[in-house]
C-alpha cells in the first residue's frame, strides 16, 4: 500500500510539473504581458524599461523559477479583464461548477446503479433492452447537442425551465449557492441533466457488463450452490465485485467531465469555471488561463489519487498484501 | 485472394453479421454517409466555400416544406445565406476526415509503441507505460481544448483556419494513442509466451518480423473494436471543439461549427440550422457506435464458447 | 438395512444451442446408500460435473433437466420449485468445487462467507453461527480459527482454502457431499492430505460422498463404489476395487491400462487412440465403437443398455456381455 501511494504521488508530481511548464510557456509566449499592463498608448522606450524592470529579459529558467515560486504561493498574476488576482476569480467562480458537478454526479450514481444492476440480472426483459438501446443513442449525442435540445423543448417550446444563468443565489461566506432557492434549483435542472447525459448511459452499460461478467464467475455459482437467497447473491456477492472496475473507470471519467463542464456552461451561460475558461480564451487573458489550467490539473490529480486510494480500500487483495495481482 | 475471401465467408464473423439486422443497417448507414462525404463535390447542390454562394439576403431561409422556404435550398439556409444541405455535406466530409484521420494516427502510433513496449519489455516498456499513465490521467478533450486555444491565441485566427484540419487530426490523434498502446501491449504480452512465437524465434526470425507477421494478426480483434469506439470519440471531440469555436472555422464549417452558429438562432425560430447538422452528427456517431458494439459482441472470445 | 440416500433415475439433461438441442447427460441412473462413498469417473467432457450439478439443479444455462427423477430421501428434486431446492442446497446437500481460489469470493472475509451459509439455512444468531464456524474450522485442522474468520481468501494457501471450503460444506451437517474434482487444482503433496481429511470426515459424520474425478488413483483410495462415464452415459458401474482390478468395459480397460502405473518401465504409455466425441457429435450405436478394439457389427447400430450382470457383480453397458449372457 505504501509503495503504491508513493508511486501515485510521484506520478502526480510529474503531471503538475508538466502542467507548470505548459503554463509557463503560455505565459511567456501568448499575448504581450506588457501590452496587457500598459495598454496601447505607451512609448516603445517606456515599454522596454518596464520589460527590464519586470525581469522579462532574464534567461528562461530564471523566469520559470520565479513563476513557480509565485505559483506555489497561489499567485498566478492578475486577470487583466477582471482586474483581480486570477486566483480570486477562480475561487469566486468555482462554486458554480462544483454545484453543477455535484448534482450531476448524484443523478448519475442514483440512476446508473439500480438500472445497471437490473439490466444485468434480467438482460432479456423489455425494459433492459430498451435501456441498452437508449444508452447507445445517449452515448452518441454530444453533450452540447443534448443541452440545446433540452433548451429547445423545455425553455422555448414549453417554457417550464430557464435557459441560462444560475438564478437567485444565496451568499454563504463567499460561496454563492443555488441550492437554497427554488429559482436556483430550477436553473440547475437542465444543465445538470445535460452534463449527465453522456455519463449516465455509459455507467449503466459499464455496470451492466461488469455485473454480467461477475455473475458468470465460479464464486457466484458457489454462492448459489450454498443455497443463499438471491438478493444476497446479487447485492452482496456480485455487486461488491462489480464496483471495483466501475470505481476505476469512474475516476478516469472525471477528467472528461471537466471538459464537458466547459461545453455545458457555454450553452447555458452558467457562470462557472468552464465559462470562465472560454472567456479567458476569447480575451487571451493568460493569467486566468494558467490559473484555470493549474486548478484543473491539481483537481484531476487529487481526484485520481483519491480514486486509487478508495479502490485500494475496497479491494482487499491490494489492501493487505500491498501489491495485489 | 479467393482463398481468403472464401475463408471469410465461412467465418463466424460473416455469419453473425448477415443475421444481425442492426449490424447491417448501421453498416449501410455508415457507408452511405461515407459515400456522401467522399463524393461531396458531386452530390452537393452548391459549393458552400465559394463566395458566389453566400448571399446574405438569403440568410435564414427555412427548409422547403415550410412557408418562406424554396426548393432551391432544400433544407434552408444558414445565417450567412449558404445552402444548408451543401454546407452540411461538406461539413460531414470534414468531420469524417478528421475522425478517421485522427484514429489512423492514434492507431499507428499506439500499435507501434504497444508492440515494441510489450515485446521488448524492460525499461522501454516502463517508460512508455508511465507516459501512457500520465497522459491518460489528463482528459484528452481538455488537452485538445487547451492546445487549440493556445494555438489560436498564439497564431491568430486565419493561420489557424488554414491548418485546422491537420491540426485537429494531430491533436486528437496524439491524445489517444495510449488506448491503443495499452490494448496492443496486453495482447502482445499474452501472445509472447505462446508456442508459435517461441517456435518462430527458434527458427531464427528477427524480432520485427515476429512482431509484424506473427503477433500482430492475433491482436487484431481488440484493435478493430477499439477503432470503432475511437472514431466515434474523435468525431464527437472534433464536434465539441468546433462548437466551442476552437475547431473548424466558420468559413469551412464542420457539423459542430454549424450547430454552434445555429444555436443563437433557435431562440428566434430558425431551428433548422442547428437541427439538421445535429441529426446528421448523431446518425454518424450512432452508426459507428452500433457497429462497434456488434463487433465487440461478436469478437468476444468468451461468447465464442457459448 | 441402509436406505437409499440418493436415487437418480433416467436423468436426461439437454443444452439448448443455436443449432438445436444437444444431450449432455443421456439417461443416467445410479444410487447411493446412506454414508456410502461413490465415485463418478471419466474424461473431461464426459458429463460427470454436469451430473453432479444437476443433482442440486445448478446447471448453467442453456442447460436444463429434460426428464428423469432425482430422489433425495424420496423427494424428487427434479420437480421441486426454486425455493425448495434452495433449502436443500448448502444445507442437506453440500457441494465442493474444483478450484478453491475461484470458489471463494475475493472481497468477502471467510467469516462472512461461512456465517451467511448458516444464517441462510438455520434460525440462529450471528454469535452462534460464529461458534459453529470456528468449530468446523477446527475440524479441518485450520490453526487459530478465530483470527482466520476475519481474513480474506487470498491470504490463504491453496490447500488451506480447500479445507475452508470443506469446512463450509460441513456447517449445516449435511447428509451428502458432492465433491467435483476437489484436488485437481492442488499440489500433489496436498492432494493426499485433503482426500484423507474428506474421507475421515465422511466416516465420522456418516455423510454420503459423491466424488467426481478423472483421477483413478484417488477414486480407488476413497470410494466404495464407482461409475465410469463416457459421452454422457454410464458405461460401467460397480465396486471400486473390483472394477480397477478387473475392468469389463473396453473403455474402462483402456483407462486403467493408460495409467502410468500400468505400464512397465521402458514400455510406451498405453493410450486409447482417438478422442471422446464432443456434445452433439456422438456416433450412432455405441458411442465408444470408433475407438474400441473389440468392436463388433452390432456396436455400429445398436446402443447398448446399462445392464446388471449378477454373476459379474457389475453393471455394464456393452454388447460383448450381452452375447455372453445369451
Amino acid at each position: 500500500m505504501f509503495a503504491f501511494v508513493v508511486r501515485r504521488i510521484v506520478q502526480a508530481l510529474i503531471v503538475v510539473f508538466v502542467i507548470s511548464i505548459i503554463s509557463f510557456a503560455i505565459k511567456s509566449n501568448v499575448g504581450d504581458p506588457i501590452r496587457q499592463i500598459t495598454g496601447v498608448s505607451v512609448s516603445e522606450k517606456e515599454r522596454d524599461e518596464l520589460r527590464e524592470k519586470l525581469g522579462l529579459n532574464d534567461p528562461v529558467y530564471i523566469q520559470y523559477f520565479r513563476f513557480m515560486k509565485k505559483a506555489v504561493q497561489g499567485d498566478f498574476g492578475i486577470s487583466y479583464f477582471y482586474r483581480k488576482p486570477a486566483v480570486d476569480v477562480i475561487i469566486a467562480k468555482a462554486p458554480a461548477t462544483i454545484e453543477l458537478v455535484l448534482v450531476s454526479s448524484f443523478i448519475i450514481v442514483f440512476l446508473s446503479v439500480p438500472l445497471g444492476i437490473y439490466s444485468a440480472i434480467y438482460p432479456k426483459k423489455l425494459f433492459s433492452r430498451f435501456l441498452m438501446g437508449g444508452s447507445i443513442v445517449g452515448v452518441s449525442i454530444p453533450v452540447f447537442l443534448t443541452a440545446i435540445v433540452l433548451i429547445y423543448i423545455f425553455s422555448i417550446q414549453l417554457g417550464w425551465l430557464p435557459s441560462y444563468g444560475r438564478g437567485e443565489l444565496v451568499n454563504i461566506n463567499g460561496w454563492q449557492t443555488g441550492f437554497l432557492t427554488v429559482s436556483g434549483w430550477k436553473h440547475l435542472i437542465l444543465p445538470s441533466v445535460s452534463l449527465s447525459s453522456i455519463m449516465l448511459p455509459l455507467f449503466i452499460r459499464l455496470i451492466r457488463s461488469e455485473m454480467m461478467e461477475v455473475l458468470e464467475s465460479e464464486y457466484i455459482k458457489y454462492a448459489w450452490a450454498k443455497g443463499l437467497d438471491k438478493y444476497r447473491v446479487w447485492f452482496v456477492h456480485a455487486f461488491k465485485n462489480t464496483l471495483l472496475p466501475v470505481i476505476t473507470v469512474g475516476g478516469v471519467q472525471l477528467g472528461i467531465t471537466i471538459a464537458f463542464t466547459i461545453l455545458t456552461e457555454t450553452v447555458f451561460q452558467w457562470q462557472g469555471l468552464g465559462f470562465l475558461f472560454m472567456e479567458a480564451v476569447e480575451r487571451s487573458d493568460t493569467s486566468l488561463l494558467i490559473a484555470y489550467l493549474m486548478f484543473v490539473g491539481i483537481v484531476m490529480v487529487v481526484v485520481n489519487t483519491l480514486v486509487d486510494i478508495i479502490y485500494g480500500l475496497v479491494n482487499p487483495t491490494i489492501r493487505v498484501t500491498g501489491s495485489g495481482k | 485472394m479467393m482463398d481468403k475471401i472464401s475463408k471469410f465467408r465461412n467465418s463466424y464473423l460473416w455469419y453473425s453479421f448477415k443475421n444481425d439486422k442492426i449490424a447491417i443497417t448501421s453498416f449501410l448507414v455508415f457507408m452511405l454517409l461515407l459515400i456522401i462525404a467522399v463524393f461531396a463535390p458531386l452530390i452537393s447542390p452548391y459549393n458552400p466555400y465559394s463566395p458566389d454562394n453566400i448571399f446574405i439576403l438569403n440568410a435564414e431561409m427555412p427548409p422547403f416544406w415550410i412557408d418562406g422556404g424554396s426548393k432551391e435550398f432544400l433544407l434552408g439556409t444558414d445565417d450567412q445565406g449558404r445552402d444548408l444541405l451543401s454546407t452540411m455535406i461538406y461539413g460531414l466530409r470534414i468531420s469524417i476526415m478528421i475522425g478517421i484521420g485522427a484514429v489512423l494516427l492514434q492507431a499507428i502510433l499506439g500499435i507501434i509503441i504497444g508492440l515494441i513496449s510489450g515485446y521488448i519489455g524492460g525499461k522501454i516498456d516502463s517508460f512508455f507505460m508511465r507516459l501512457a499513465d500520465v497522459q491518460l490521467s489528463f482528459s484528452y478533450l481538455m488537452v485538445a481544448i487547451f492546445l487549440s486555444a493556445i494555438f489560436k491565441a498564439a497564431f491568430g485566427v486565419s493561420t489557424f483556419g488554414e491548418v485546422a484540419v491537420p491540426f485537429l487530426i494531430i491533436v486528437i490523434g496524439l491524445a489517444q494513442w495510449p488506448q491503443y498502446a495499452r490494448t496492443v501491449r496486453a495482447s502482445v504480452l499474452a501472445e509472447k509466451e505462446k508456442e508459435y512465437v517461441q517456435a518462430a524465434r527458434v527458427t531464427g526470425f528477427g524480432s520485427v518480423k515476429i512482431m509484424w507477421s506473427h503477433i500482430l494478426p492475433n491482436c487484431l480483434s481488440p484493435i478493430f473494436v477499439l477503432s470503432t469506439i475511437q472514431v466515434a470519440n474523435a468525431v464527437m471531440s472534433e464536434a465539441a471543439l468546433s462548437f466551442l469555436g476552437l475547431g473548424m472555422p466558420v468559413t469551412r464549417p464542420s457539423l459542430g461549427s454549424l450547430i454552434n452558429s445555429g444555436f443563437e438562432y433557435i431562440f428566434s425560430g430558425s431551428w433548422w440550422i442547428t437541427a439538421f447538422p445535429g441529426i446528421v452528427l448523431v446518425i454518424l456517431v450512432l452508426s459507428v457506435n452500433m457497429l462497434g458494439d456488434w463487433l465487440r459482441d461478436t469478437l468476444n472470445p468468451k461468447l465464442y464458447k457459448g | 438395512m441402509s436406505e437409499k440416500l440418493l436415487d437418480v433415475k433416467n436423468l436426461i439433461v439437454n443444452f439448448k444451442m443455436r443449432s438445436g438441442e444437444v444431450t449432455a447427460i443421456d439417461d443416467v441412473s445410479f444410487s447411493l446408500l446412506k454414508g456410502e462413498k461413490f465415485g463418478l469417473v471419466g474424461e473431461s467432457g464426459a458429463g460427470k460435473s454436469v451430473t453432479g450439478f444437476s443433482i442440486i439443479k445448478l446447471i448453467s444455462k442453456p442447460g436444463y433437466i429434460k426428464s428423469g427423477e432425482i430422489l433425495f430421501k424420496n423427494n424428487d428434486l427434479a420437480k421441486l420449485d426454486y425455493k425448495s431446492v434452495r433449502r436443500i442446497r448448502g444445507n442437506r446437500i453440500s457441494m465442493i468445487f474444483q478450484d478453491p481460489m475461484m470458489t471463494l469470493n475475493p472481497v468477502l472475509t471467510i467469516g462472512t462467507q461461512m456465517i451467511e451459509t448458516l444464517i441462510a439455512h438455520k434460525n440462529i444468531s450471528k454469535p452462534e453461527a460464529r461458534k459453529i464456524a470456528i468449530e468446523k474450522l477446527k475440524k479441518v485442522h485450520i490453526p487459530s480459527p478465530e483470527k482466520r474468520l476475519e481474513q480474506y481468501p487470498h491470504e490463504f494457501s491453496g490447500g488451506m482454502r480447500q479445507r475452508i471450503i470443506i469446512a463450509i460444506s460441513l456447517l449445516t451437517d449435511p447428509e451428502l457431499i458432492i465433491a467435483d474434482e476437489p484436488t485437481t487444482a492442488l499440489d500433489v503433496t496436498i492432494q493426499a492430505e485433503i482426500m484423507e481429511l474428506l474421507l475421515q470426515l465422511c466416516d465420522s459424520m456418516g455423510m454420503g460422498l459423491i466424488l467426481i474425478t478423472h483421477d483413478l488413483a484417488v477414486v480407488s483410495q476413497v470410494t466404495d463404489r464407482m461409475a465410469v462415464m463416457y459421452a454422457g452415459k454410464i458405461i460401467e458401474e460397480g465396486n471400486t476395487l473390483e472394477i480397477i482390478e478387473n475392468p469389463k468395459h473396453p473403455y474402462t480397460e483402456g483407462l486403467i491400462a493408460a495409467l502410468p502405473e500400468s505400464a512397465s518401465t521402458k514400455e510406451k504409455l498405453n493410450q486409447i487412440p482417438g478422442n471422446m466425441p464432443g456434445l452433439g457429435k456422438i456416433p450412432e450405436g455405441c458411442s465408444f465403437h470408433p475407438r474400441c478394439t473389440k468392436m463388433m457389427d452390432i456396436c455400429l447400430t445398436e446402443v447398448p443398455e446399462l445392464k446388471e450382470y449378477k454373476k459379474l457383480h457389475r453393471k455394464i453397458s456393452c454388447h460383448l456381455y450381452n452375447e455372453k449372457e445369451q
